[in-house]
């Protein structure tokens, strides 16, 4: 019996050896490179630092002033982001929805029509950043020439240069973008249902928007959380095409959280308050993440 | 019984189609057209503007055809651009970082799957927390830590990080097939004497073959196309990838379209032409990607 038992738990070992090796090149990666840097984030946001010396220790004295101090514009980046994920959430995914419904009807091409949507979405942001640029161009631009041609000429903007309309000229890009791969989760989505339920309601006599409403989307309806949670999470996030576009001008109209990052870092050697925005932004991207899962639960519940 | 379900199985169709009015059909497809050329244009605007002089752009032909294809926009490019340099850079990122991601996630996810063992769970969970946390998290310490280190333009400052923000979606992914290899396999494999590391290599890795291209085609689109990093960590030109590349290319030429162009569409075609090829497998990596989750 004593054997036995010892021979059970040298094979336990053995196993635990195992799965640590398994799992060791993982663990490295992830650690090192995320969870270490995030503990070491919220260290030294509670310094002042400027990434050589040891720095001083503040408290929570960067975070009030991140939120307090005019200067620093983390309310403007932070009013941004949320902007940007307004739009995101109740222009682009209601449209990708529209679009994703319309070609699980067996349209003629849907599948045609589904390969050319998703496009934009493989193309780097910093090229559609470039090309919206050349749309955008004040003088050359395809924008103000259209403007031009149709006798609009008095719409004509600087359209990354003005503070009018340079937030608009970021998320339009954005959205359009994007729009293809929300559409393709959710015609994912919209094809998993099966044909029969569909076929169903209809003998029942109702319309195909009926259908869609009161069948298709309750079933889709993990789908679009996640859909939510990537529009939101992914619009606190932005980063690309604000550097590109405006550099997050003029007189910083167009910060996003990322970009102030950055700035901390190159313009101001900041760290410690660099830390302290990276800090924010897990804390919400997270926050935002158990909200939007809670608020689907409510409401399947 | 059968009979009455077939009658309204065709019955049905038949209201479909009575349904389905014309003018609907017709306006649904003008929309989706429409919608279409929307999602084209950028792609068409890109190659013509990169094989046109500054006569035609900023003159009267903006959007049509080039009337002189000008190649050499694609040679200054190339040559003054370095944008082969910046091509070849951003390959060998590319390639390491799948690799590596492939590589951990694969052993990973058999260490999470088929072996049972209490915790699992919670350590699947753990890894999982990175497609929620954002790569801004890491940047300040890593940036420090590399920077005091002068560890910043190698291929490595890249590679590294890369691997690490693909892997939770490549296990994920991984998970997703791995599940659906059957338990007998391993269970005969071990009766036959196979330990824990036989039965990866020689029976689960081979299963996995179609697992590879899923998960390696989204870590592609990942690296190929990232830029935050790419911006913050590299400095000196000769480790740019293609997006901080075009980046300093378009402050370089800012008067010059062609050639900005020309860069654009080396930056954009190779993807393009593989999804000419895969559109259906790239599809299927980004559904797999987030609908498992």
């Amino acid at each position: 019996m004593a054997d036995n038992h010892s021979v059970k738990k040298k094979s336990d070992i053995a196993k635990g050896v195992t799965i640590f090796f398994f799992l060791l090149p993982a663990l490295l990666l992830f650690i090192s490179i995320l969870i270490a840097p995030i503990i070491v984030s919220v260290y030294r946001s509670m310094y002042d630092w400027n990434g050589f010396s040891e720095g001083t220790f503040i408290g929570l004295e960067n975070y009030r002033e991140l939120f307090t101090s005019g200067s620093i514009k983390f309310m403007t980046s932070l009013k941004n982001a949320f902007i940007l994920a307004f739009f995101s959430v109740f222009v682009q995914l209601p449209f990708s929805l529209f679009l994703a419904l319309l070609l699980g009807r067996k349209v003629k091409g849907e599948k045609s029509f589904l390969s050319i949507y998703f496009m934009p979405v493989l193309i780097s942001t910093v090229v559609i950043g470039q090309l919206w640029l050349k749309i955008y161009n004040p003088d050359y631009g395809i924008l103000n020439r259209f403007l031009d041609a149709v006798n609009l000429g008095n719409l004509k903007h600087v359209w990354v240069g003005e503070v009018g309309t340079a937030l608009g000229a970021i998320i339009v890009p954005t959205i359009w973008q994007y729009i293809g791969y929300h559409m393709l989760l959710m015609y994912a989505g919209v094809k998993g249902v099966s044909t029969d339920l569909r076929e169903a309601a209809m003998l029942d006599g109702a319309t195909k928007w009926q259908v869609d409403r009161y069948i298709v989307i309750p079933i889709i309806k993990p789908i679009i959380r996640v859909s939510v949670i990537f529009a939101v999470t992914g619009s606190l996030k932005t980063y690309d095409l604000v550097r590109i576009l405006t550099e997050g001008g003029p007189f910083q109209s167009t910060e996003v959280p990322s970009t102030l990052l950055e700035n901390m870092l190159f313009l101001r050697n900041r760290y410690g308050m660099g830390s302290t925005i990276s800090v924010m932004l897990i804390a919400l991207c997270f926050a935002f993440a158990l909200l939007i899962t809670a608020a689907f639960k409510d409401k399947e519940a | 019984m059968a009979e009455k379900k077939t009658l309204s199985a065709s019955g049905y169709q038949f209201e479909e189609i009575k349904k389905t009015n014309p003018v609907v059909r017709v306006i649904t497809y003008i929309f989706l057209i429409i919608w279409a050329l929307i999602n084209i244009f950028p792609i068409y605007f890109m190659f013509t503007f990169s094989l046109k002089s500054n006569d035609e752009i900023f003159g009267e032909n903006v959007i049509g055809l080039p009337k002189e294809w000008l190649w050499s926009n694609f040679t200054s490019a190339m040559n003054t651009g370095n944008m082969g340099l910046y091509f070849v850079n951003s390959l060998i990122v590319t390639i390491a970082s799948i690799a590596i991601s492939i590589f951990a996630a694969l052993m990973a996810t058999y260490a999470l799957t088929r072996i049972k063992w209490r915790g699992s769970k919670l350590m699947n969970s753990f890894l999982m927390l990175g497609l929620t946390i954002p790569i801004q998290a890491s940047i300040v310490p890593v940036y420090v830590i590399l920077s005091k280190a002068h560890w910043l333009n190698h291929y490595s400052t890249l590679i590294v990080p890369y691997s690490a923000f693909t892997l939770s979606m490549s296990i994920l992914i991984s998970t997703g097939f791995m599940v659906d290899i059957p338990y007998d396999l391993d269970e005969s494999a071990r009766i036959d004497g196979c330990g824990l590391w036989k039965t990866f290599f020689a029976i689960i890795l081979p299963l996995m073959k179609p697992a590879l291209s899923t998960i390696g085609i989204y870590a592609y689109l990942q690296c190929w196309n990232e830029f935050m990093f790419a911006n913050v960590f590299i400095s000196d030109s000769a480790h740019r990838t293609l997006p901080v590349g075009i980046k300093a290319l378009s402050g370089a030429y800012t008067t010059d379209w062609g050639p900005i162009g020309a860069a654009l569409v080396i930056a954009t075609f190779p993807t393009l032409i593989v999804y000419i090829f895969l559109s259906n497998k790239i599809q299927e990596s980004f559904i797999a990607g987030a609908v498992k989750g």
